[in-house]
């Protein structure tokens, strides 16, 4: 799944991930899944199925929820990225992080960065979601081993806490 | 400090031990390593299903000299995945036996160069007269395995069965097919090997069995036991898909690093993983049942036949397991199981969670619902009046002892379903709706442990050890891939020592590090792996306190204090356990006869689904899985475990369906091989009863597979409920309902009486 060669020239591209501002000098069309992985060493980020199936590579692109296996690195320039290194302050995790924690919603973990990212995207559009809403904001990330049935409920718990505040 | 009263530990839900690496993306899986030099390999596979290979081109405007290539010559020890039969090459030599059997392997430094260089090499083939079905195989007039395509047979006898065909008021009769499934973990098979003389190979995997692995590298690689180290790293996702399939592209890494000296990284990608690595057996059951009027089993026979695919692999075992399992539970006066696992040319059938009993147990819960309608009783009375109780023996004559109550499970089950008042409500809904709705049970069990005499043989061995810190370790060779091995098997070390959960950890599965305390699978490590950390716990405590360093009451600190005074005088401190068979446990493999496991988890699991008369989909509208599975030794493992297996089984039932080409899986894309999201499930509602299991940890036993067991026959009953259509087959897609619905005249549900034939 990969579309670039050393015969095709370079560029620059710069963006922000996670708060900071990353030049990139790299083949245009290079996934930006990969550019995060090998270039910048962000690894939580996976591949599943590297055709925009799965949602492992879930990453917030200017705030959108989108594949990273789809996005061509050059679309990234100027923008703002967020990878699952990104969403716990420091040590202090994400409510949603502490939820999947406590409710069972990650199993193998390999699905799991995408799903917080999808779930932290979903909690931003709308602040208290329904299951129905919960089950539609999530399905673009498949789980092969919870049956979702404990992620619905760690978004939920979440959702509560931060509005509780 | 208060640390004189008993901690619990087991049976609360603490957190998992690698979870907060698992939710901030830090948990290490094998794409996420990079060795200095490492090299990218990739894997030249057949193109067709079965021949002799004549000549391998190499495409000349390919610089060859940067690649290394690998062909079967360049193995140093025996060309073959060391597992059972040992028939499976690594690289195929002269021979092709399946679609993408490899061939040859190539590394270089740049992977995107790879997928170029493997489209440049070309085999041509002597092409031989491939077998694509079970009757083509089962008719022998081409032998594609053995002398007789038959890799394994079983046959289970118990009572008079020749009798009771003049005394049925009813023979009932069925035949029932399950297709192929792919496992779908979401991280793709991938290994890293190295190699240098003095150390010899080592491989970082995502696997569920380091030893497998090590005993397969060792036949591969010509190298004895200590020149071959196996490293699990964070697995994502298995489901039996990292069993056996780990050994092949293990061994393929191990050759590219042998020859090249530099560290080779093979990770598929989805396609290729899809197309080349194990699925489910596809399997065939016919049932012929005698049965009394009231609704009585006087004996039956079953036949069950799975596909194995090219080579023997693991089909032997998933047999066995789908043979023991395949008279349900329920009592059987007479049976005759006649099994066979028979070889196809596509790619090798294998472990996937339930192993052969998700296969035989639909047949049995399908055929349940047929006899209930042919008798003319309800599908829960058939199975009222044909339950096994305490004191009765199964179809391999295992006489159960536990105090299993299905009847109140079964009704405990309809309660919370609120079966009967649903069922009543559709039957006067579905006169004017063209949304159907149905209800649908399936009662079962699932043995856990290895079958018959396997434990035996696995002969695991576990230790404990624990550092000058206070810092007990768990050392074993089972495999965390989601389902909570290492939170589990934590809590069942700290409480054995009386010590917080947080004082204990687990060691990373590294065949230089850990005993082998077998393979990750057959539902067997909280069972049997943890008893072992129980007792290899215990032993450290008896230590301590055999050296008079701690009594019987101690804080954590004292219990530091006396590991440091003990290490200080005797170097380490650290217990190991060897599996003892239980006594009095009986198992006749010549006859297959005698204790199949030592313990059954049961279960009821009851399906509520709608099917739309417009679209000709099924909905799963609401799910109930009841089972006694002994101890729960943690609430939020145990139930995700559950959900989980029941999403995967409602994708079997009516989702996962692979398209075969000439052998050759034709759909091996996420985009059209469809599993179920989110936005596809039932709340899947989940209880437990706790009856408890002398011979696992806490009362433990195996739940790993059991949800894969229930849940398809349920809901394909629920579809008959609701459309009074009979479907026999699955998977169950819209585009089958629809050709059905056109084609077949309703049966009147629970109510059709006399004899029935011909069930498919």
């Amino acid at each position: 799944m990969n579309s670039s060669g050393d015969a095709k020239p370079k560029c620059n591209v710069s963006f922000t991930v996670n708060g900071e501002i990353k030049s990139l000098r790299i083949h245009p069309m290079e996934r930006l899944l990969d550019v995060l992985r090998n270039e910048l060493g962000l690894t939580g980020t996976k591949e599943g199925c590297g055709e925009g199936e799965c949602g492992s590579c879930s990453i917030l692109l200017d705030g959108l929820l989108v594949n990273s296996c789809l996005v061509p690195a050059a679309q990234a320039h100027g923008s703002n990225v967020v990878t699952i290194e990104g969403i716990a302050a420091h040590s202090l995790l994400h409510p949603l992080q502490e939820a999947f924690l406590e409710c069972g919603g990650a199993q193998c973990g390999i699905c799991t960065p995408g799903m917080i990212l999808a779930a932290v995207h979903l909690l931003e559009k709308k602040a208290e979601p329904t299951q129905a809403e919960i089950r539609e904001g999530l399905a673009g990330n498949l789980c092969r081993c919870t049956g979702y049935m404990q992620i619905f409920e760690a978004v939920t718990k979440a959702a509560r806490q931060r509005v509780a505040k | 400090m208060a640390s004189s009263n008993e901690r619990h530990i087991v049976g609360t839900s603490v957190p998992r031990k690698e979870g907060r690496d698992k939710v901030t993306g830090a948990a290490r899986y094998v794409d996420d390593m990079t060795l200095p030099g490492m090299l990218h390999g990739a894997t030249v596979r057949s193109k067709i299903a079965r021949g002799n290979i004549k000549t391998i081109s190499f495409d000349p405007s390919v610089p060859w000299d940067e690649f290394v290539v690998v062909t079967a010559k360049d193995i140093p020890g025996k060309n073959c995945i060391a597992l059972i039969l040992d028939d499976q090459p690594c690289l195929a030599a002269e021979s092709v036996n399946h679609p993408e059997e490899p061939i040859l392997l190539l590394a270089h430094a740049d992977r995107h160069k790879l997928r170029k260089a493997v489209d440049a090499i070309s085999i041509e083939y002597e092409s031989l007269s491939p077998v694509h079905s079970l009757e083509k195989s089962e008719k022998q007039s081409t032998i594609i395995w053995g002398t007789d395509n038959t890799f394994k047979t079983f046959l289970v006898e118990k009572g008079e069965l020749d009798s009771v065909w003049s005394e049925a008021a009813h023979i009932v009769e069925g035949e029932y097919f399950t297709g192929a499934q792919e496992q779908l973990y979401i991280e793709n098979n991938g290994v890293i090997a190295s190699f240098d003389p003095q150390h010899g190979v080592t491989v970082w995997g995502s696997l569920q069995c380091p030893y497998y692995v090590h005993k397969a590298l060792m036949a591969l690689c010509g190298l004895p036991e200590h020149k071959v180290r196996v490293v699990q790293m964070e697995t994502g996702g298995a489901f039996g898909g990292k069993e056996e399939y780990p050994s092949m592209i293990a061994g393929h890494a191990a050759l590219l690093a042998i020859k090249s000296g530099r560290p080779v990284k093979i990770v598929y990608d989805r396609m290729e993983d899809m197309v080349a690595t194990t699925k489910r057996h596809p399997s065939r059951t016919r049932h012929r049942t005698a049965v009394r009027k009231d609704g009585k089993i006087l004996g039956g026979e079953i036949e069950f036949v799975i596909d194995g695919g090219a080579y023997a692999t693991l089909s032997s075992v998933v047999l066995s397991r789908g043979t023991i399992h395949a008279g349900g539970p329920y009592y059987w006066p007479s049976v005759r199981i006649r099994t066979r696992a028979i070889a196809t040319n596509t790619p090798p059938h294998g472990a996937f969670r339930g192993f052969g009993a998700p296969q035989s147990l639909f047949a049995m819960e399908r055929h349940m619902d047929r006899i209930a309608q042919v008798v003319g009783i309800s599908p829960i009375e058939i199975r009222r009046r044909n339950f096994l109780m305490p004191g009765q023996t199964t179809t391999t004559q295992q006489t159960i002892h536990e105090k299993i109550d299905l009847d109140s499970l079964l009704s405990r089950a309809l309660e919370l379903s609120d079966y009967h008042t649903k069922k009543k409500r559709f039957a006067v809904e579905n006169k004017t709706s063209t949304r159907k709705k149905g209800m649908g049970i399936a009662t079962f069990l699932h043995g856990a442990g290895f079958t018959g005499s396997g434990e035996r043989y696995l002969n695991s061995l576990v230790g404990v050890e624990a550092g000058p810190d206070g810092v007990v370790r768990v050392l074993v060779s089972s495999a965390e891939f989601g389902q909570g091995t290492n939170t589990v098997l934590c809590q069942i070390a700290a409480e054995a020592l009386n010590l917080p959960y947080e004082c204990v950890q687990i060691a990373q599965p590294d065949t230089t590090v850990v005993p082998n305390s077998g393979p990750t699978v057959a539902s067997r490590t909280a069972m049997i792996v943890g008893k072992l950390v129980q007792s290899a716990a215990a032993g450290i405590k008896r230590m301590l306190s055999n050296a008079r360093l701690l009594g019987d009451n101690y804080t954590p600190e004292q219990f530091c204090a006396a590991c440091r005074e003990f290490i200080a005088a005797h170097g380490s401190l650290n217990s190991e356990v060897r599996y003892e068979a239980p006594p009095g446990v009986y198992w006749d493999d010549e006859h297959y006869r005698g204790e199949a496991y030592a313990a059954f988890a049961w279960a009821v699991y009851v399906a509520e689904v709608s099917v739309d008369l417009t679209t000709y989909s099924v909905t799963v509208d609401d799910f109930v899985a009841l089972q006694e599975i002994g101890k729960v030794l943690h609430p939020v493992l145990a139930e995700g475990q559950i959900s989980g297996g029941v999403a995967q089984a409602i994708g079997f039932a009516l989702y996962e369906k692979v398209v075969w080409q000439d052998g050759h899986m034709f759909n091996n894309q996420m985009t059209n091989y469809i599993m179920p999201t989110s936005a596809d499930l039932p709340p899947i509602r989940v209880f437990f009863e706790q009856n408890g299991n002398i011979h696992g940890a806490h009362g433990a036993k195996g739940i790993g597979e059991l949800p894969m067991d229930g849940p398809a026959p349920a809901i394909v009953n629920a579809v008959e409920d609701a459309v009074g259509v009979r479907f026999n087959s699955i998977p169950l897609l819209p585009e089958d309902l629809f050709q059905a619905l056109q084609t077949e005249p309703p049966v009147a549900t629970s109510s059709l009486p006399g004899t029935a034939r011909g069930a498919r």
